[in-house]
């Protein structure tokens, strides 16, 4: 497992784009050490702030996160990162497989664009997990995103595929959802506003858009095989499943497609 | 008849089963009861005993307990054939959309992996008017699947994209049993359907598994693409070219389709074994295997190399 721990508070926010397990498999140490991570003029190398150690295989652990390190894992196509500390934006943006796991809090855009592999926030997000990033056609697309504890507002805001599990997710959660799936224990005002097509499911809710629409309970095939789904990311989030499920459809103000399943 | 052979102190006739190569799906259906699920697969594989005047050939595979279906619920395993790859689309997705789109209760699966694509649930999807939703769900292995679920008057009907064809699959394996009796021959074919059905990926289209009515290729009369086989029937005996022995009465055959040759191969070892044991208690005379000299099929399964019991060498 090679390790780069984190030796002093960045001075500037950091890129690690470039920096996954993959990339790093091929570099000297001096190498690895030389490479560009920061954002200003100043010019600052990985060596510069982080311990670097490597064995050349396919999981890295970066031991001590900051908040001022963006981008981690967002070129991430295969092997395992893990993050023993908080990230900053764009958490695995636009990852095409592999897992990243972070023990900490992720700033806003987690996962935005992300067409394959899983993410796994164990602390809160910031707004936007799974959202799109300003200008982008999509936010979530493919992955699956994990976040533990409290997302904030627009959780998977235009999101269009995949999936993202969140214990608590702040307003506007699924809005603007082209497709995928969203599951939350709660949510907050207007979930699935806009949406066009997808599935939310919910425990509890905040205020619901009028442009949904009950249509009752069902006992339907998609349930089941979503539950077997979802067991296997959060029992807790697989629980909702099994208790009896109203349905609204909606956003009626667009294709009115999407569906909210509230548990009761 | 040709060399003697002999399996349980039943004569086997040193001859081959003629098979073809066929194009082959399988798909799961599944519903809330056994029952539920049984009466879609017997609708959809009704009037599936013959590609040449059904379209298709299709029969049950297997019944699936909840544990081993893709939603949790009992199923039933269909096998279908057909000649060529873009018949057995236009058969499979008239059958899906006539039989399982319309029983209540019923979702349809991809039951078997193949190289061949077939678009099944993304053609039925328009009977849903614009209102169906299409949702990917990873499977048990984490490979991603993707669904219809089409709105239908008990909730939603959920049908798999698309479904898989294989390459390999094999029709027209046959056993033909000669007996003194109806009744006695009726048994035997019976239990000899009962162990050919029982392996996996191989199904036998016919009414209960059972041909009485073997063909020929062509006939006396133009047009005619078979007729049929004279040589086997009992009441044209001791013409030229009967092929039945004086004591012989009735004649049935079984006609064997699988997804794979070995499949064709094991199926055909399994009931010429089942049928020979009970034969002697049953007035069994003979059994042999229907062909055309060999030139229309590339498949010849000899009755000789099927005498070896299963995981026996082959001869």
């Amino acid at each position: 497992m090679s390790t780069l721990t984190l030796r002093e508070a960045p001075p500037e926010r950091l890129d690690l784009l470039p920096i996954t397990p993959l990339s790093l498999s091929g570099l000297s140490q001096g190498e690895a050490e030389r490479l560009e991570i920061g954002t200003s003029r100043r010019g600052v190398r990985l060596g510069d702030i982080f311990t670097v150690s490597l064995d050349g295989s396919d999981t890295l652990t970066i031991e001590g996160g900051h908040e001022r390190l963006d981008q981690v894992g967002a070129a991430l196509s295969e092997g395992t990162l893990r993050v023993n500390g908080d990230v900053g934006q764009r958490l695995g943006a636009g990852m095409a497989g592999g897992r990243i796991t972070v023990s900490g809090y992720a700033g806003p855009y987690a996962g935005s664009g992300a067409t394959g592999g899983l993410i796994t926030v164990e602390g809160d997000a910031g707004d936007h997990a799974g959202g799109a990033l300003y200008g982008a056609k999509a936010g979530l697309d493919g992955a699956t995103l994990i976040v533990r504890g409290r997302a904030g507002d627009h959780c998977g805001d235009r999101m269009r595929r995949g999936t993202i599990l969140v214990g608590r997710a702040g307003a506007h959660a699924g809005a603007r959802m082209i497709a995928g799936t969203l599951a939350a224990l709660e949510v907050g005002d207007l979930p699935g506003f806009g949406m066009r097509r997808g599935t939310l499911v919910v425990g509890r809710h905040g205020a619901l858009s009028p442009t949904f629409v009950e249509t009752g309970s069902h006992d339907l095939v998609y349930l089941r095989l979503l539950a077997r789904h979802l067991q296997g990311l959060s029992e807790a989030h697989a629980a909702l499943l099994a208790r009896p499920l109203r349905r609204y459809s909606g956003d009626l103000a667009t294709l009115a497609k999407g569906e909210i399943w509230v548990a009761a | 008849m040709a060399t003697d052979l002999t399996l349980n102190g039943i004569r086997v006739v040193d001859t081959f089963a003629e098979a073809f190569d066929v194009a082959g799906t399988a798909i799961v259906v599944t519903n809330d009861t056994p029952k539920w699920a049984m009466i879609a697969a017997t609708t959809m594989t009704g009037f599936a005993t013959s590609v040449i005047g059904c379209g298709a050939e299709a029969g049950i595979d297997a019944v699936l307990p909840p544990e081993e279906t893709p939603d949790g619920r009992p199923g039933v395993r269909i096998l279908l054939f057909g000649f060529e790859p873009n018949g057995l689309k236009d058969q499979l997705i008239k059958r899906v959309g006539q039989c399982i789109l319309t029983c209540p209760g019923t979702a349809c699966f991809a039951g078997v992996a193949g190289p061949n694509k077939i678009k099944l649930g993304g053609a039925i999807r328009y009977f849903g008017d614009g209102f169906a939703i299409a949702k990917r769900i990873p499977d048990a292995k984490g490979q991603e699947r993707r669904y219809w679920r089409i709105p239908v008057m008990d909730g939603e009907f959920l049908c798999e994209d698309s479904v898989r064809a294989v390459d390999g699959a094999v029709g027209g394996g046959n056993l033909l049993f000669l007996g003194r009796t109806h009744a006695e021959t009726l048994k035997v074919a019976e239990v000899a359907v009962e162990a050919a059905a029982a392996v996996s990926g191989a199904i036998l289209p016919f009414p209960g598994g059972i041909v009485r009515s073997g063909s020929k290729v062509g006939g006396r009369t133009k047009g005619m693409m078979a007729s049929t086989n004279d040589a086997y029937c009992p009441t044209l005996k001791g013409r030229a070219g009967s092929a039945l022995p004086p004591d012989c009465g009735v004649v049935l055959e079984i006609v064997i389709d699988a997804l794979t040759s070995q499949g064709v191969s094991d199926s055909m070892r399994a009931g010429l074994h089942a049928a020979t044991e009970i034969g002697e208690r049953h007035g069994l005379i003979a059994v042999t295997a229907g062909n055309y000299g060999g030139n229309l099929g590339r498949h010849h399964y000899h009755l000789r190399d099927l005498l070896a019991p299963a995981g026996g060498q082959e001869g």
